[in-house]
C-alpha cells in the first residue's frame, strides 16, 4: 500500500510536469494556478479565454481521473474556521507573493528562478511551522 | 487552438494533482507535520515533476524562439528577492498549513460536493483582491 502511493507520487509528479511543459511549449504560459485564476478578474483590456478553459479543465478533471480509477477525497474534514482563515490567507499570500505551489514550486523552480526557490522554501517552512504551532495549541 | 491546449492542460494538471493525492488535505497536512507520522510522498511529487521539467525546459523550451501558437513566452520578469515575495510566501504558507489546501487542489475539489471547498474558493478570491483594495484605499488617503 505504501509503495503504491509512492508510485502514485512519481507518476502524478511526471503528469504535472508534462502538463506544465505542454502549456508553456504551445502557448508560452506558466502553469501557475493562483495567477491564472486571479487573471480572470483583470478584465480591463480583454478577457483571456485560455484562462477560463484551463480553470474549467481543472474543475472537470475529476471526471477523467475517475475513469482511470482515481477519486477525490471522500470528505473534507477541516473545520469551518480552518477553511475560512486558510482560504483568505492562501488568496492574499499567493497574490502578494506572486505564486503558489504550481507557479513557484514546479514551473519557477523548474526554470531555476531564484525568486521561486526562495518563495517555495519560505512557504513550505511557514506551513510546517504553522502545523506544529496548531498541534501544540490543540 | 490555445483554448483547447489550455483545456487539455487544465484537465491533465488536475489528473496529476489527483493521482499524486495533492487534492487530499489530510495527506498534505501529514507531509507538513514533520513530528507526526511524516508522509514524504509529496516531496517525491515535486522531485519527479522537477526531474522532468528542468531538463526539458532548459534543453527544448529555452531554445525555442517562440511558443507554437502565440507570439511570445510570457515569463515572470522580476528577478530580485523583495519583501512582497517573502511576506506573501509566508502568508500563503500559513494559510496552507492551516487548511492543507492550495489553489490548484481547491479548484479540482470543487465537484467533490463539500460546501467547505466552495467557501474556501470564494474566500481565496476575496483574499486575492485584498491588495487591490488596500492600494485603492491608500491612494485615496494620500490625496
Amino acid at each position: 500500500m505504501e509503495q503504491l502511493t509512492l508510485m502514485n507520487s512519481v507518476i502524478g509528479g511526471l503528469i504535472l510536469a508534462a502538463s506544465a511543459l505542454t502549456l508553456l511549449f504551445f502557448t508560452g504560459r506558466i502553469t501557475g494556478v493562483s495567477g491564472i485564476l486571479h487573471g480572470l478578474w483583470q478584465t480591463t483590456f480583454s478577457i483571456e479565454y485560455w484562462r477560463i478553459t484551463f480553470i474549467l479543465g481543472l474543475i472537470i478533471s475529476p471526471f477523467f481521473s475517475a475513469i482511470i480509477g482515481f477519486n477525490l477525497p471522500d470528505q473534507i474534514d477541516m473545520s469551518w474556521s480552518a477553511i475560512s482563515a486558510g482560504g483568505l490567507l492562501v488568496g492574499l499570500g499567493t497574490r502578494v507573493g506572486s505564486g503558489c505551489t504550481s507557479g513557484h514550486g514546479i514551473c519557477g523552480i523548474g526554470r531555476l528562478s531564484l525568486r521561486s526557490i526562495v518563495a517555495t522554501s519560505m512557504f513550505i517552512t511557514t506551513a510546517m511551522i504553522t502545523v506544529l504551532l496548531l498541534k501544540f495549541v490543540s | 487552438m490555445t483554448l483547447f491546449i489550455a483545456l487539455f492542460c487544465g484537465i491533465s494538471f488536475g489528473i496529476g494533482l489527483t493521482i499524486s493525492q495533492m487534492v487530499n488535505p489530510n495527506k498534505v497536512l501529514n507531509f507538513l507535520d514533520i513530528t507526526g507520522n511524516w508522509d514524504p510522498s509529496l516531496v517525491l511529487v515535486m522531485f519527479s515533476a522537477l526531474t522532468l521539467f528542468i531538463p526539458v525546459y532548459h534543453k527544448i523550451i529555452k531554445n525555442k524562439p517562440k511558443p507554437t501558437f502565440t507570439n511570445a513566452f510570457s515569463l515572470p520578469s522580476k528577478i530580485t528577492i523583495d519583501y512582497p515575495l517573502l511576506f506573501g510566501a509566508s502568508i500563503f504558507g500559513i494559510g496552507w498549513g492551516i487548511s492543507g489546501i492550495c489553489p490548484g487542489p481547491a479548484l479540482v475539489n470543487m465537484t467533490q460536493g463539500s460546501p467547505k471547498i466552495i467557501v474556501f474558493i470564494l474566500l481565496m478570491l476575496i483574499g486575492m483582491n485584498i491588495p487591490k483594495y488596500v492600494n485603492m484605499l491608500l491612494s485615496r488617503l494620500n490625496k
